[in-house]
């Protein structure tokens, strides 16, 4: 295992682990994903690819690294949007459960701080959340919807791209604990 | 327990968390019911910020956009306008162009049917000076134009040549002050110079105060200027007045009406018919004359079809007469039994119904003269420009024109119209006896029967 390799397994994750974004923040920027997400796409229609509430809940995963706290995190997010949805509620609440969980937990293994590592991370999960809301909605509604898993894998890649310049403006509203 | 929540904390609280969702869908999905609560916050927590949001942006982005989409406005709107200028252009071309194919056509049709020999030529400038009216034609020289040629067109005259150059000539409009030309009234046939004015009408001149001009009659070619051709309209009256010697007659050239675009040059011109009683270009459908049987006219037949009166007639059946009774009419002294005449037997009242001869036929109107003329075959002149002057002056005039007027039949003569007038007779003669047999009698001096029938003084 190689220096490189052993840094970005065992390293630190953040710069100052003491750094977190104050409690309004973690409400408003939610909020403010939620509203870009609902409010945005009516006037420029491609931005709809953009799922910014899951990169909200990658970015405060892979902060806090506390895994219980990412699940409710993502728990609230995700039931919001279901809320703002016509599907039962819960649906976005489960997968985004699952993203801040593992999110969580893969950033006590890894050094999120490197760009490589956020866009892979961000690819990942963005693949992985709308593949599994792909299998919750077969398997809980009994929807028939499609899965273009062409089409995922390019919008992840744009939202891996989107996250990079997200995360670190988000970075920047963080203020020592 | 207590080992195994607190050694799998997270993933106890995950699956807690996963399990309670699932159970909330399964909760929805079964129930078919809504979880109102949770939207409900959802959707008051967000649609608010949302209002704002569209708020804002309407008076901020909205304005924005407005602002790009009225520079956008600007822009199509000069672009339409521009588009709007190139189709009117465009629809102003094809109308011309339209026009222009009518009255192509309307020259073609009336060249091909005019007996003159004509050249089309198209107006190519008008001509410098600013009271003279003269345009250039694009024919000259080499297509046979002459100087003095007459210039028409299908709606009357238009001008006539003062100039020929090799390929182009120089016309001079009816309408210049210098123009004149011989014209003469439809109607009543008033012979008068039309004068140019320089304006849109023309003066008709020396036309006597006495003579009668309506307003809206029309004005013909008389042909005696010898450059118009005879029966060309020229124009309609406008308004008539007495002057000082002669009347003061304008009338608006029908030739120049529209503007003067393609012309036709006469190289050639033949004389044509004055219509009778007729515009040039009639608003109305003129019927047939009512054939021969309609209106029971009898007609008169053989050689008295060039007999235009009753002496004529009556002189003919005198000769007649005298020749059945071997007595040369107008020779020797004894003069054939009048008496024997048979139309003077049938002119009796008795026998009024029988079809009396033509040469008993009561004196018809002269009109009426042009009517039976016209009903004959082959007395008939040709209606059409096609007439040549021969046929013209040989013939009686065109009436395909006139109004056909059902024939009234006139009440048939009571006595014989072969009557002894005593006032008609010769004052210094002694009048003839009656004679009582068939016996010649010899008029008393020995004197020469009268040279001219009796009846012509009738």
């Amino acid at each position: 295992m190689s220096e490189y390799t052993e840094r970005l397994l065992t390293g630190p994750s953040r710069k100052d682990k003491s750094e977190r974004l104050r409690v309004i923040w973690l409400i408003i920027i939610p909020l403010i994903a939620i509203l870009f997400q609902v409010y945005v796409p009516r006037f420029v229609g491609f931005l709809s690819y953009l799922e910014l509430p899951l990169l909200i809940t990658v970015h405060f995963a892979l902060g806090r690294r506390g895994p219980i706290s990412s699940v409710f995190y993502g728990m609230s997010i995700g039931l919001v949007q279901d809320s703002l949805s016509h599907q039962p509620i819960g649906m976005f609440g489960i997968v985004k459960t699952l993203v801040g969980y593992f999110a969580a937990s893969v950033s006590q293994r890894f050094d999120v701080e490197n760009p490589i590592v956020t866009f892979i991370l961000s690819f990942f999960f963005y693949f992985f959340h709308q593949f599994f809301y792909w299998v919750l909605a077969r398997a809980l509604l009994g929807e028939a919807m499609i899965f273009d898993a062409q089409q995922t894998l390019l919008f992840g890649l744009l939202n891996a791209a989107v996250a990079l310049p997200l995360f670190h403006i988000l970075d920047k509203l963080k203020v020592a604990a | 327990m207590d080992f195994f929540l607190s050694r799998y904390r997270n993933l106890t609280v995950l699956l807690i968390v996963i399990v309670a969702q699932l159970l909330l869908i399964a909760y929805q999905v079964k129930s078919n019911k809504d979880v109102a609560l949770i939207r409900v916050w959802a959707v008051t927590a967000v649609t608010p910020v949302e209002q704002g949001l569209e708020l804002v942006r309407r008076y901020t982005w909205g304005f924005v956009e407005d602002y790009f989409v009225l520079l956008g406005v600007r822009s199509q709107n000069e672009k339409l306008q521009h588009e709007n200028g190139q189709l009117k252009i465009e629809n102003h071309y094809l109308k011309s162009e339209l026009a222009t194919a009518d009255r192509a056509q309307a020259l073609s049709v009336f060249q091909a049917h005019s007996p003159s020999k004509t050249v089309a030529a198209r107006v190519i400038g008008n001509g410098t000076g600013a009271n003279s009216k003269v345009v250039f034609i694009d024919r000259g020289s080499t297509s046979g134009i002459e100087s003095g040629m007459a210039v028409v067109t299908p709606d009357g005259i238009v001008g006539k040549v003062v100039d020929a150059y090799p390929m182009a000539s120089l016309v001079m409009l009816v309408t210049d002050p210098t123009f004149a030309a011989g014209v003469i009234s439809q109607k009543n046939r008033v012979r008068g110079t039309l004068k140019g004015l320089g304006q849109t009408k023309c003066l008709v001149d020396y036309a006597q105060n006495e003579e009668k001009v309506d307003e809206g009659e029309w004005f013909y070619t008389s042909g005696d200027d010898r450059i118009f051709p005879r029966g060309f309209p020229v124009g309609q009256v406008t308004s008539v007045r007495n002057g000082k010697t002669f009347k003061e007659i304008y009338l608006v050239p029908s030739g120049m009406q529209g503007g003067v675009e393609e012309v036709l040059i006469m190289l050639q011109g033949v004389h044509l018919q004055i219509p009778d009683n007729e515009t040039a270009t009639p608003g109305y459908k003129i019927l047939q004359a009512p054939t021969e049987a309609a209106g029971q006219i009898p007609q008169p037949t053989g050689q008295q079809s060039v007999l235009t009166t009753d002496a004529d007639r009556l002189r003919e059946q005198y000769k007649q007469s005298g020749e059945a009774q071997h007595k040369g009419f107008g020779e020797g002294f004894v003069a054939p039994d009048f008496t024997k005449i048979q139309g003077i037997r049938a002119a009796t009242p008795a026998a009024s119904n029988v079809p009396t001869p033509s040469g008993t036929q009561p004196t018809p109107s002269p009109s009426r003269d042009r009517q039976e003329a016209q009903s004959k075959p082959g007395s008939t002149a040709p209606a059409t420009p096609g007439a040549t002057p021969a046929k013209a002056t040989a013939s009686p005039p065109v009436t395909v024109t006139a109004p056909a007027i059902p024939p009234t039949p006139k009440p048939r003569p009571t006595a014989p119209i072969l009557v002894t007038d005593p006032t008609d007779a010769d004052p210094d003669a002694v009048p003839p006896p009656v004679p009582k047999t068939d016996k010649p009698v010899k008029p008393p001096g020995g004197g020469t029967p009268p040279s001219r029938p009796p009846s012509a003084n009738q």
